[in-house]
C-alpha cells in the first residue's frame, strides 16, 4: 500500500534557530496520527510545512495525488499545491477567525471552496453547504447568518464544514479544541472522530492535549526542542512511556 | 491655450510613461498594471487616474469629450474639459459622435462608439477582490493563478441576503476568460456595451493602476447558472426624448413628490430630441429655448 504522505527529513529554521529538523514519518489512508509537545516544540511548524503554509528547509513531503501518484508537494508548482490546499487537503485552525471570512455568511463560507473548484449553480451550492453545516449540527436556519454571530464551539464546526465540503482526503488540524470549554470539546471530538471514521479520512492532528490524541489518534509522535523523541500506537506511547520527557508529559496530566 | 504650460499639462517622460503602462495593459487585457501616478491640481477620487490617461493619449488634433453621470454639464465634467482646453488647446465637444477621446465617470455612452476612439474611464478602486480580500499581496496572486472563487461567494452573498444578485453597478467582469476586472462604476446596464470597437482605457490615480480592453475584446459578466446576469434598467421611457432603450435617472421635481425619469446620457437625449422624439413631459426642442 503506498503511504497517503511520506515526510522524509524534514528541517526548518527561522533564521539561526531551530523550528524542527530531520522529521520523517509515514501516513498511511484512514489513519489519524496525533503530534504532541510543549509550546515552541516544533509541531506547529512542522504542520504548517507539511500543508505548504512554509516552505521546509531541506526534506520531502511526497503526497499521493489523485492523479499523478506520489509527488513532493515542496516542489511542485505553486498553483498545484494551492489546487491541492482547496481539494484534496484541509486545514482546521485553532482560531476559526483563521479559517473563515468572518464577514461572509456560513453557508458563503462554506460555498466558498465549491465555487473556487468552479460550481456556479446557486441551488446545488447552497443545499451541498446546508448538508454540511447539518452534519456538524449547525441549524439550517443559521445559513445566512455571519460566523462573527456564532459561539466559539459554533465556529470551529463551521470551519470543519468549510474544509470537509470539497471531500478532501488528507485533514490537517492545529489545535481543534484549543480555547473550547470542555462540554463544548467533548462534542468537537465525539462530530470529528464520527466524520473521520464515517468518511475514511486521514488526518494530522496537532496539539498538546493528551486527552485529544488519546481519543483521535492512531499513532502519535511525541516532539521536544524541534526533534522527534518518540513515535509508537498512541495507547502504547501514553501507557508506557519510554523517554524521560515523554514520562513527563503523561505525568503531568491533571487527574479530576 | 496657455503656453506656460507642457501640452496637455503632464511632462513628456511622464506620459512616456503613462503610454508604456497602457500598452502594457493593451497587450494583456483586464491585467492590473501598476504605474507611477503623479500629482494632478485635483483631489483624489475626482478623476486624477483618468486624466493623467486622457493626457497621455491626447495629441494637438484631438477632440475631447468629457462626461460625469453621462452629463457634459456637471461640475467635473465641465472643469475637466476646461482644463484640457486650457493646458492642451484642443477642440472639445459635447458630441459623441464627433469626439476622438471621451473621458468618462460611471458611464458609457448610449450611442455606439466606433472604431479610431478612445474611452477613458476614471475608476477609484481597480481590485475588484478588494472588499473580500483586504491584502493586496494575496490578491495579485489570485489573479496570477486565476483563483476566482472568490469573487462568485461575493454574488453568492447577494442571492442569499436579497434573492437576486444586488451588485447593481461595478459589476464584475472576466476579460477573455482570463481576468476578472473592475469595469469601474459604471451601472451593470451598461456592462454588456463593453465589447465594443472603440479602445477601452482605465486609470486609477490614487491606486497606481492602469488597465486596458483592445477593441472587440469579449467581456463577460460574472452570474450563476440559475441567476444568470440580467442588465436591468427602468421600467419607464425618458421623459423628455421618450427613448426607451437608455438609462434614466430619476430627477425629484417638487416637495410633493413628483418625479421624473430623463436619460442620464445628456448628448443622447438632445439628439433625440433634435430627431423630433418628444417624451411625455418634453416640448419640441424650439419652444425648450425660447
Amino acid at each position: 500500500m503506498t503511504p497517503l504522505l511520506k515526510v522524509e527529513n524534514v528541517s526548518k529554521y527561522y533564521g539561526n534557530r531551530l523550528g524542527c529538523r530531520d522529521v520523517s514519518f509515514e501516513l498511511y489512508p484512514g489513519e489519524v496520527l496525533g503530534i504532541v509537545g510543549e509550546s515552541g516544540s516544533g509541531k506547529s511548524t512542522l504542520l504548517n510545512c507539511l500543508a505548504g503554509h512554509l516552505e521546509p528547509d531541506t526534506g520531502e513531503v511526497v503526497f499521493d495525488t489523485r492523479a499523478n501518484g506520489p509527488k513532493d508537494t515542496v516542489t511542485m508548482s505553486e498553483p498545484e499545491r494551492r489546487m491541492l490546499s482547496r481539494t484534496d487537503w484541509a486545514f482546521v485552525h485553532q482560531n476559526p477567525r483563521d479559517g473563515l471570512r468572518m464577514s461572509v455568511s456560513a453557508g458563503g463560507n462554506v460555498g466558498e471552496r465549491l465555487m473556487a473548484v468552479g460550481a456556479r449553480h446557486y441551488g446545488n451550492i447552497r443545499s451541498t453547504a446546508i448538508d454540511w453545516l447539518d452534519k456538524v449540527e449547525i441549524n439550517e436556519d443559521r445559513t445566512d447568518d455571519r460566523p462573527s454571530e456564532f459561539s466559539g464551539g459554533m465556529q470551529q464546526r463551521l470551519q470543519i464544514a468549510r474544509n470537509l465540503v470539497t471531500g478532501p482526503r488528507l485533514i490537517f488540524m492545529d489545535e481543534p479544541t484549543g480555547g473550547l470549554d470542555v462540554s463544548v470539546q467533548a462534542r468537537l471530538l465525539d462530530l470529528l472522530r464520527g466524520l473521520v471514521r464515517e468518511l475514511g479520512l486521514s488526518a494530522i492532528v496537532v496539539t498538546h492535549d493528551l486527552a485529544v490524541v488519546r481519543l483521535l489518534a492512531d499513532r502519535l509522535m511525541v516532539m521536544k526542542d524541534g526533534h522527534v523523541i518518540e513515535t509508537g500506537l498512541t495507547d502504547q506511547v501514553l501507557d508506557d512511556p519510554q523517554h524521560g520527557y515523554t514520562q513527563l508529559l503523561v505525568s503531568s496530566v491533571l487527574q479530576v | 491655450m496657455n503656453t506656460e504650460y507642457n501640452f496637455a499639462y503632464l511632462d513628456e517622460q511622464t506620459k512616456r510613461m503613462i503610454r508604456r503602462a497602457l500598452l502594457k495593459g493593451v497587450a494583456i487585457p483586464g491585467y492590473q498594471v501598476p504605474f507611477a501616478s503623479r500629482e494632478m491640481p485635483m483631489p483624489y477620487g475626482w478623476g486624477t487616474g483618468g486624466v493623467q490617461v486622457t493626457a497621455a493619449c491626447l495629441v494637438p488634433d484631438d477632440i475631447l469629450k468629457v462626461i460625469d453621470q453621462g452629463a457634459d454639464d456637471t461640475t467635473n465634467a465641465v472643469s475637466i474639459r476646461k482644463f484640457f482646453e486650457k493646458t492642451g488647446g484642443v477642440k472639445v465637444t459635447e458630441e459623441t459622435a464627433k469626439a476622438t477621446v471621451i473621458q468618462t465617470r460611471h458611464r458609457i455612452p448610449e450611442a455606439a462608439l466606433t472604431e479610431g476612439q478612445i474611452l477613458v474611464y476614471q475608476v477609484p478602486i481597480p481590485e475588484p477582490l478588494r472588499f473580500l480580500e483586504p491584502s493586496e499581496v494575496e490578491t495579485r496572486k489570485m489573479h496570477a493563478l486565476e483563483e476566482y472563487g472568490l469573487m462568485h461567494v461575493k454574488l453568492y452573498e447577494d442571492i442569499a441576503r436579497h434573492g437576486h444578485i444586488a451588485t447593481s453597478y461595478a459589476y464584475p467582469v472576466k476579460i477573455e476568460g482570463r481576468y476578472v476586472m473592475d469595469p469601474s462604476p459604471i451601472p451593470k446596464f451598461d456592462n454588456p456595451k463593453m465589447e465594443m470597437a472603440a479602445l477601452q482605457l482605465f486609470g486609477a490615480g490614487r491606486e497606481q493602476r492602469i488597465y486596458a480592453l483592445p477593441p472587440y475584446t469579449q467581456v463577460v459578466s460574472l452570474d450563476f447558472e440559475d441567476y444568470p446576469f440580467e442588465k436591468g434598467g427602468a421600467q419607464q421611457a425618458c421623459g423628455l426624448c421618450a427613448a426607451e432603450d437608455a438609462y434614466l435617472d430619476e430627477v425629484i421635481m417638487d416637495d410633493a413628490g413628483t418625479r421624473m425619469f430623463v436619460c442620464s446620457d445628456t448628448d443622447y437625449c438632445r439628439v433625440r430630441r433634435e430627431a423630433g422624439h418628444i417624451g411625455e413631459m418634453g416640448v419640441p426642442l424650439a419652444e425648450d429655448a425660447a
